[in-house]
């Protein structure tokens, strides 16, 4: 049922049951939020959004007040005025400001706020309090200084990603949000995602930045060093210089890291395919040999913590395989170097990610195979942003340059890993081929793409149907898990992404970030799959040559000893009683 | 084992779903000689609870009557909600720091007393009001808390 209401002297009907924050976006009046993010439950509480509604005492907060038939609501009263801009001089007292030097300078909802309501002075004491930053951990710093309480992280750390790792603690003016009893981050059972970074309006969560180290490593002659990007950096990176979500930039990229000055620009698009050569081999193996199913895809490091965390006794289920990129790290510092004749010990192998828990899984014990650490920095898409910004390199304009051979060699099917599904699509493409030795007619697997949670499939490879299922955020994955771990579903190949929309959506992505940006990625992700001349993985001449020169076959004692890998069950806590 | 059978029983007597938790963290607190929950409580609470360990902190240190520090064998909490503030509070929060040498949430060295401040106990008609475990004290002066703080010292309360 509609209902007609009354905006600023303007008529407009919707839905029943509409807020007046969605009910104004339909005459394109803007009402200011804060607290207020278009995946998330409304939250209500920071009371940016307040507008006056005739008949009403008090002023009502637009996002989490439904409309009703005849309401007469004015957004732009100088009473609704006053109140926002007493509510933003509050929040503005407890918050840090020291804006020049924060990561968030130029991109920070409250700054826009600010800025659109015309604020240059506070009245008020600042009382927020300099408490000592959280840099515990590789991937994630918390600075709760600048911290404005909103909610939104707590939000995506419990519902959307049910990890749980923050919560709010105590009460009115002296709640704050913290892992339990105050705990640094690497004492909980964070995964390091960097979700909360993406949706936090602040500089108050950021990962932690490692660009100097690689600017240093760069200055260093003895130092031959390699750069890998990862599919979705290419469809992301673009928003940081003011594109559009989802504009294709992936030769920019590699022009502006040959100007950065880095000796090989590769990419993990290649490494993807030589996963797919490996996983897609392990689930052959596994299928034929009555091996542990359903076998669960590894490329996720947020989904590797998580499932060591909170879902143990699967375990066995997860492939063996390296994710792509330790791969690209343990090959380039293997075979490249053999090749080329550089002493690994000289080689020093960077990583532009989407990601926040790769800085994680780059430094953890087992990823040392090829006797040095595989990968040495990992940079996420933001920082790689800001370096190109510092350098001076104007990324619109740049010309389009190739990747560097052979590691830079890939096909559609390393692309489309940036998006949920497409560890499954190209999985299948390799598996159907190999297993059937026909090629497949078409080889666009649409029912695994797209933003569903959970996405369920039978794909009939020579006698064996199937049975796939892809899930992309942690709660989908739990659902997933839960569903298996009461017998109530059955599958043979589950591909697991930890962050909603896959990498393309990960925590180290340009922010804003929201699921309309999601899809104008995955959708460029797709297109750049379609451009490319090669689309399956078992295709590529590089990997070919690889397996040919160095690796001798999929799962081999070389691949067993470079390109596979373990996992070790984590106690969330210590529970002694 | 005795904290995990206690609280197992408890837990067992109250049930185990989320919309639980408040009763648990209070009835397992009740047991505690010190009034307080600690780590390792909360930990085993949401283990069995199924819930994250970081919100059932969360909610127990969101109720002033709930402590995620250890407290002393009588708690001592001044209520600072408006009446009783208004009428002596402070002056009240000034003696009880006086005459038990310690400040605002802090236990004394022998660990009997602590102090803390409370939001409304429902005694306005005798501000100021305070309330020593369960019991309440109210229309209080200089010469009552003597009392109030002798007596818990002799074990007669």
């Amino acid at each position: 049922m509609s209902v007609q209401v009354t905006i600023n002297g303007y008529n407009v009907s919707v839905e029943e049951g509409t807020s007046i924050l969605n009910a104004a976006k339909q005459l394109d009046i803007k009402i200011p939020t804060l607290c207020y993010h278009p995946d998330q439950i409304v939250k209500g509480n920071c009371r940016v959004c307040v507008v006056e509604v005739e008949g009403m005492r008090n002023l009502a907060a637009a996002c989490c007040t439904p409309v009703k038939e005849g309401m007469i609501i004015r957004t732009n009263s100088k009473r609704v005025r006053d109140a926002r801009r007493t509510v933003v001089e509050l929040i503005m007292a407890g918050h840090n400001q020291e804006c020049l030097t924060c990561v968030r300078n130029g991109n920070c909802e409250l700054q826009d706020l600010c800025s659109d309501l015309n604020i240059h002075s506070v009245p008020f004491d600042n009382v927020s309090e300099r408490l000592p930053i959280d840099d515990s951990n590789p991937s994630i710093e918390r600075d709760m200084s600048k911290c404005i309480k909103c909610g939104r992280c707590v939000q995506v750390c419990n519902c959307i990603q049910t990890v749980g790792a923050i919560y709010n603690v105590g009460r009115s003016s002296l709640m704050h949000i913290a892992p339990a009893f105050e705990k640094p981050l690497n004492q909980v059972p964070c995964v390091y995602c960097g979700q909360c970074i993406n949706v936090c309006p602040v500089g108050a969560i950021y990962e932690k930045n490692d660009v100097d180290k690689v600017l240093d490593v760069l200055e260093d002659k003895t130092k031959h060093v390699v750069v890998q990007i990862a599919p979705a950096v290419r469809v992301s990176l673009g928003e940081e210089f003011g594109m559009e979500p989802g504009s294709i930039i992936t030769g920019k990229i590699v022009t502006a890291l040959r100007m950065l000055g880095f000796d090989k620009v590769f990419d993990t698009d290649f490494a993807a395919d030589l996963t797919i050569i490996e996983e897609g081999n392990e689930l052959i193996d596994r299928l034929n040999n009555n091996g542990k199913l359903p076998m669960i895809t590894s490329c996720s490091p947020g989904w590797i913590r998580y499932i060591e965390y909170f879902y143990p006794e699967f375990l066995e289920n997860l492939s063996t395989c390296k994710s792509p990129q330790q791969m690209f790290g343990a090959i380039a510092k293997s075979y490249y170097a053999e090749k080329e004749d550089i002493d690994p010990a000289h080689m020093t192998v960077v990583s532009i990610m989407p990601c926040t828990a790769k800085k994680a899984e780059a430094v953890r014990d087992e990823m040392k195979s090829c006797g040095y650490q595989d990968v040495d920095y990992v940079l996420t898409t933001r920082e790689l942003g800001s370096m190109i910004k510092k350098a001076g390199i104007e990324l619109n304009e740049l010309r389009e340059e190739a990747f560097d051979v052979p590691l830079g060699i890939t096909t559609g099917a390393g692309v489309i890993f940036g998006a949920t599904g497409g560890v499954m699509e190209a999985a299948l493409r390799t598996v159907y081929e190999v297993v059937t030795n026909e090629e497949l007619n078409n080889i666009n697997f649409t029912q695994v793409r797209g933003l569903e949670g959970v996405k369920e499939s039978e794909i009939p490879v020579g006698d064996l149907k199937v049975k796939v299922a892809v899930a992309h955020g942690l709660s989908h994955a739990r659902e997933l898990l839960e569903r298996l771990k009461r017998g109530e579903a059955e599958y043979h190949f589950i591909e697991i992404m930890c962050c909603p929309g896959g990498c393309i959506g990960g925590g180290g992505q340009p922010k804003p970030l929201t699921n309309e940006i999601r899809e104008k990625r995955i959708k460029a992700i797709y297109e750049a799959d379609l451009g490319m001349p090669l689309r399956r993985s078992h295709n590529n001449p590089a990997i070919q040559a690889l397996y040919d020169d160095f690796l001798e076959q999929p799962l081999g004692e070389k691949s067993h000893h470079l390109l596979h890998t373990h996992y070790t069950e984590r106690k969330k806590y210590e529970l002694n009683v | 084992m005795e904290l995990r059978d206690q609280i197992m029983g408890i837990v067992d007597e109250i049930g185990n779903s989320e919309d639980k938790l408040i009763e648990i963290l209070i009835s397992v607190q009740k047991k505690s000689e010190h009034h307080y929950l600690s780590e390792q409580s909360l930990i085993l609470i949401a283990e069995l609870l199924n819930i994250p360990f970081s919100k059932v902190y969360g909610i127990a240190s969101f109720y002033s009557m709930l402590s995620t520090k250890k407290r002393g064998k009588y708690v001592i909490q001044i209520c600072n909600s408006t009446p009783c503030y208004l009428y002596k509070g402070k002056e009240i929060v000034n003696m009880f720091e006086d005459i038990l040498g310690i400040k605002m949430g802090e236990v004394t060295q022998d660990g009997l007393i602590s102090l803390e401040y409370t939001s409304c106990i429902g005694a306005c008609d005798q501000a100021p009001a305070i309330r020593v475990n369960d019991r309440v004290y109210g229309n209080l002066d200089r010469g009552k808390i003597y009392k109030v703080i002798t007596s818990i010292r002799r074990g007669e309360l």
